[in-house]
């Protein structure tokens, strides 16, 4: 299950500034390789796809494998190019996806 | 007292090139690139059969690594992130975890700077290598050696 997100936009910033962004996203990463209790392993549970876009635009992605920690924070930078809405998202091995967006404002 | 055969002196020496020998002996028992195959062919599947040169890319992580279950790790790609000359990708990659690939992110002109961090799980003491694929098709890396005393993935069967 993908849990809540944490995301650090700069609220506001000057055209063709680069912001860097960070994300946090809640989730287990269970790499496959351990063994439960039970005496089995425990499935692979893993976030493998993350797509940042900017106004629609894909600007960001990354491909997840199970070397991720665990909470799987990702920091990356773009261009400050016009106001508008980055949306960030997270697709689990099951399909399972969480959508957040944040707001800037380009001066 | 009697005096000895051996004075402090030829001891010391003795001792000393004893402790040269065994420095020299670990040196050439360690190859110079530790490569193992299965990483290898990760970087192969990554980014096909372009040459990799040394260079561009400096990947940042803690030289002692106490918990490998989360470790930081920043790289950063000397690229002037233009139109025309960009980095396309970024692949990190490992040699002693159960798997190679650890993260591959593609980026393009609008990122304003090549790089990423993120927090990576690791297995073992080892070299973890970048590798970034250039808009023109040439791929550079950079590699890093970390010590790592707790490993993630084995210890723990918890749940």
């Amino acid at each position: 299950m993908i849990g809540r997100a944490l995301i650090h936009v700069p609220p506001s910033a000057k055209r063709g500034e680069v912001i860097e962004i960070k994300t946090l996203v809640s989730h287990i990463m269970e790499t496959g390789f351990r063994i439960g209790v039970n005496g089995k392993p425990i499935p692979r549970d893993i976030i493998q796809d993350f797509v940042c876009t900017y106004n629609g635009a894909e600007v960001f992605r990354a491909k997840l494998h199970p070397a991720i920690a665990a909470n799987p924070f990702i920091s990356f930078f773009t261009i400050a190019t016009e106001s508008g809405t980055l949306a960030f998202s997270w697709t689990d091995l099951n399909g399972a996806n969480r959508v957040q967006t944040a707001e800037i404002k380009v001066e | 007292m009697p005096q000895s055969r051996h004075s402090r002196r030829t001891i010391l020496r003795a001792a000393g090139a004893l402790a040269a020998g065994g420095a020299a002996l670990r040196l050439s028992l360690r190859p110079a690139h530790a490569t193992p195959e299965s990483m290898r062919e990760a970087i192969r599947d990554a980014i096909g059969e372009a040459p990799v040169r040394t260079g561009k890319v400096k990947i940042d992580l803690p030289p002692i690594v106490e918990n490998g279950n989360s470790v930081p790790c920043t790289v950063a790609v000397d690229s002037p992130m233009t139109a025309d000359d960009y980095v396309k990708a970024i692949h990190i990659f490992n040699e002693k975890n159960p798997l190679p690939n650890i993260i591959s992110v593609q980026l393009g002109p609008r990122a304003g700077r090549a790089g990423f961090s993120t927090r990576i799980r690791l297995a073992d003491s080892q070299t973890v290598t970048a590798i970034a694929e250039m808009s023109d098709g040439t791929c550079w890396s950079g590699d890093v050696d970390v010590i790592v005393t707790l490993a993630a993935c084995i210890e723990e069967s918890i749940r």
